[in-house]
């Protein structure tokens, strides 16, 4: 698979790190986390419908919205962009609704490898080893709709292996 | 992961090594369905099927519900669950969501080509 996802999940320690290339310009990556209609076609897992509240991509900004599985359940996530400096930087805050106060802190670069790529490179810090425990686990908000597709990926995979 | 869960894992892939078993689930994933009803679209026998449905209940896959004359067969979406809870799925559900980035910037890209006079 090109452009594989590096992720680190560093036993005993509250961090996720993660690594990931795009053959596309920084501009256009930075674009589609900062565009609401952009993000509502890629963020969360798949098979979900987004609905944003609001989301204002830029220093001192905040951002709102709902995932909701075909069971009609909702899941709600709100944080604030703490700093976002157009093509290269974003902190921002990232709040689960289902697990109010556990809060974690996401730091993203946006660097430029040339030649039309770049690279982005995620920090998450969680409020406790055990918020990051869970994380790591639940895949954010799993439910049975990831499942089938997870088992769809899994059985087509296993197909064309 | 205990012993236990490990054998019923390995059951649970091995019946589903199987297309039709496959196609079956598919099936089923969409709601609940008769023997007559999932051997329909088969160019096997019923009894085929029945075998079929054999195997994935063993493996704890699907359940059947005794309602009078009716015995439709159900999927088990918590076996299906465990199926891919061995997974780190926080992995899978990034690797999705930069994969759907990827559509929707390959899909942009094409948008800003149009736009361009020629």
């Amino acid at each position: 698979m090109s452009n594989a996802l590096k992720l680190s999940v560093p036993e005993g320690m509250p961090f996720i790190d993660y690594e990931r290339e795009f053959d596309f310009p920084v501009a256009d990556v930075f674009r589609a986390h900062k565009d609401p209609e952009l993000i509502k076609q890629w963020l969360g897992p798949r098979g979900l419908k987004m609905d944003i509240d609001h989301y204002d991509f830029r220093t001192g900004g905040s951002y709102s919205y709902l995932h909701t599985g075909p069971d009609g359940v909702a899941y709600s996530f709100s944080g604030v962009f703490h700093t976002v400096r157009e093509n290269e930087f974003a902190v921002q805050t990232f709040e689960f609704g289902g697990y109010p106060d556990v809060v974690s802190i996401e730091f993203m670069t946006f660097e430029d490898l040339g030649g039309g790529r770049c690279k982005l490179i995620g920090h998450s810090v969680y409020p406790s080893q055990e918020a990051r425990d869970g994380m790591a686990q639940s895949g954010m908000e799993g439910g049975m709709t990831e499942g089938y597709e997870r088992l769809d990926e899994l059985l087509t995979g296993a197909r064309t292996a | 992961m205990d012993r236990s869960d490990d054998s019923l894992l390995d059951k649970a892939f091995l019946a589903l090594a199987d297309p039709a078993r496959r196609r079956i689930i598919a099936r089923l994933s969409r709601g609940p369905a008769t023997v007559n009803e999932l051997a329909e679209p088969f160019e096997i026998t019923k009894q085929a099927v029945s075998k079929h449905i054999q195997v994935l209940e063993q493996a704890q896959l699907v359940t059947r519900t005794r309602d009078a004359q009716r015995r439709p067969v159900h999927l088990n979406p918590a076996r299906l669950e465990a199926l891919t809870a061995w997974i780190d799925q926080y992995r899978l559900v990034r690797e999705g969501q930069f994969r759907s980035l990827d559509a929707v910037l390959q899909s942009q890209a094409k948008t800003n080509i149009t736009k361009e006079p020629s």
